[in-house]
């Protein structure tokens, strides 16, 4: 058995509100980037860039179709564009995300707010569960779910710094802390929050912090459990993945997202060419409904509890050989 | 009409059949409406070299209609941006020049196009970063007509009014054709000038075959001060090959048979002890470029 769990508070700043002060913050660092936005700087956490640096504030009205492919263009001729705006519209200008930005090789920074349950009241149409599947599937994209406000302004500094285009989650719902003040943020690079010898839960977004939860309570039962976040979705850390698989022989992803193609999708592509083991994945596995994104966790399994169920299962599973 | 630039409207029609043949397929119809545009483009108004092409401040053009680019590639050429025995390659394993355009392979098309609606979303974006940047450059999106049925054109319209983008200028190749078959009766585009004015734009329609009513047109659009400029112009699918004009199955897809290559050619005024030079890709060899 080991340490105690690293959650750090409880009560938190929203991911999209660590993401606008991040931007705001490295306005001056990075003085090509620009920000574009389709009417949704209140929601995405762009108001704060958008008050700091109105000159490199572009609005494009609700017309994300348009918005992204413009964003290749800016690029183009030497900015760094940000594109902000909820997942599902996101998701919507998809096509203009493979074709001007990814297969052009721009470099572009989509930065998604409000995805998955976590939405929560705006109900299913808002809940955007295929963002992380469908950005992953295309050549050249990384794609990142940083877990908490401090992660989400280290990987903010980072896509900056990284030369190429990138899809990011933020979130909407305040989320807990849980990495440390000397976490390190580094693309493709997954860090360990807990030890742990029985089984491993790779979580990303705000399902680490449920996953931290879930180590919590299995702890009492004697289950010694392991928590990885994955905030690089892709590319995804594989020899971080073998290497739990070895020593742990059980894992469970945990996703805030649909069961197809995302975090779970990628550990077990992972998982096939390296180290195969017995596998669960907590995910969506149909379209969200209206609720407070707690209640909504524990409706569809997401929650602590569902993982914990998910970790039992695995294991059973790991003694059965 | 200088004649210059009507040979080198000439050249890009040939030299875009020639490509269609070697590729087996293709899109020949729409390459040859805009053909005299592409020449006044590349031949006055870009001002394009190989020496200045990587220059940040050039002015960029952005093939929209991107199913076009045999004529794209041949205009290239032809300003020696790339050399023409390239041209045949069109569509082959390895090629810079595939089937839409790859800023990525040929970094002079300077966006990849091939998805409708977006090269003009590019430009656009382009212009706005250009201005920002204070740079003086212009840009210019030809687009086809079945292109403006996507509605990311019109939410790129609204957006280069809305932030006056007096540095862009739009082409319409109206040909009134597009795949399946008339614009009219795909969707109707009409009434279109109205459409673009409505839209903010400053519209100009001309004969998208005279060089005179091309050049008064873009001069008219570097003359204005506030509003994107459009110049809708009309032309005549496959315009230069007796078989193909205002039919619109050579929209393509299509692969020239050798008949119909040497029968183009033949329209095109390529001498017969001269077509088995353009068909290598070497039609143009001796001439400067």
């Amino acid at each position: 058995m080991n340490a105690a769990p690293q959650l750090i508070g409880s009560a938190g700043d929203s991911l999209r509100e660590a993401f606008g002060r991040a931007l705001r913050d490295l306005a001056g660092e990075f003085d090509t980037m620009v920000v574009l936005d389709a009417d949704i700087a209140g929601g995405t956490g762009v108001h704060h860039f958008r008050a700091a640096e109105p000159e490199r504030f572009f609005q494009f009205g609700i017309a994300e179709q348009n918005m992204m492919a413009a964003a290749g263009g800016m690029a183009a001729v030497g900015l760094i564009p940000v594109v902000t705006g909820f997942a599902v519209f996101c998701l919507r200008a998809l096509e203009q995300a493979r074709l001007s930005i990814a297969y052009a090789r721009r470099n572009v920074k989509i930065v998604a707010s409000h995805p998955g349950i976590d939405v929560g009241p705006d109900g299913g149409s808002a809940q955007c569960l295929e963002d992380l599947a469908a950005f992953r599937a295309i050549p050249n994209m990384t794609v990142l779910s940083p877990a908490d406000p401090r992660e989400v302004a280290l990987a903010t500094r980072a896509m900056l710094e990284f030369d190429g285009p990138v899809y990011m989650r933020t979130g909407r719902s305040p989320a807990p802390r849980v990495v440390s003040e000397a976490h390190e943020f580094i693309i493709g690079k997954a860090c360990v929050l807990r030890p742990g010898g029985d089984v491993t839960i790779i979580a990303c977004g705000v399902e680490v912090a449920r996953a931290l939860a879930a180590a919590e309570q299995l702890a009492g039962e004697g289950v010694d459990a392991r928590v990885v976040n994955m905030a690089t979705l892709k590319p995804i850390d594989e020899e971080m993945i073998a290497a739990c698989a070895r020593q742990t022989g059980a894992i469970v992803t945990a996703e805030d997202h649909s069961i197809h193609g995302g975090l779970g999708g990628a550990v077990a592509e992972a998982l096939v060419r390296t180290a195969p083991c017995p596998m669960e994945m907590i995910a969506m596995c149909d379209f969200g409904q209206s609720g407070e994104p707690d209640e909504l966790a524990q409706h569809f399994g997401l929650d602590a509890a569902g993982i914990a169920r998910a970790v039992r299962r695995v294991v059973a599973r790991k003694k059965q050989g | 009409m200088p004649d210059d630039l009507t040979t080198m409207a000439r050249d890009i029609r040939r030299l875009a059949i020639a490509a269609i043949h070697a590729a087996g397929s293709g899109h020949p119809g729409g390459a040859l409406s805009a053909a005299d545009i592409l020449a006044f483009l590349y031949g006055r108004e870009l001002g394009l070299t190989a020496q200045n092409i990587a220059d940040s401040r050039r002015n960029r053009f952005v093939l929209s209609k991107g199913h076009a680019c045999p004529a794209l590639y041949a205009a290239a050429g032809l300003c020696g941006l790339v050399p023409l025995a390239q041209t045949v390659r069109l569509r082959k394993l390895g090629s810079i020049m595939q089937g839409h355009p790859h800023v990525v392979d040929a970094p002079w098309t300077e966006t990849s196009t091939g998805s409708l609606g977006q090269g003009f979303s590019v430009a656009i974006g382009m212009a706005l970063g250009l201005r920002h940047q204070q740079a003086q450059a212009r840009v210019y999106a030809l687009l086809g007509d079945g292109e403006l049925q996507e509605g990311e054109v019109w939410e790129a319209a609204m957006c280069a009014a809305h932030y006056g983008l007096s540095n862009l200028c739009a082409i319409v190749d109206y040909n009134k054709m597009q795949s399946d078959y008339l614009n009219a009766n795909i969707m109707g585009l009409e009434p279109l000038g109205d459409k673009w004015a409505a839209f903010g734009w400053r519209v100009e329609e001309i004969d998208g075959h005279d060089f005179a009513a091309i050049a008064d047109a873009f001069a008219a659009a570097r003359g204005e001060p506030a509003r994107p400029s459009v110049i809708i112009a009309h032309t005549i699918k496959g315009k230069g090959v007796s078989y193909m004009e205002n039919v619109p199955a050579w929209h393509g897809s299509v692969a020239l048979r050798d008949e119909e290559t040497q029968q183009a050619l033949a329209d095109l005024g390529v001498p017969a002890d001269e077509v088995a030079a353009w068909l290598a890709g070497e039609g143009t060899a001796g001439r400067a470029a």
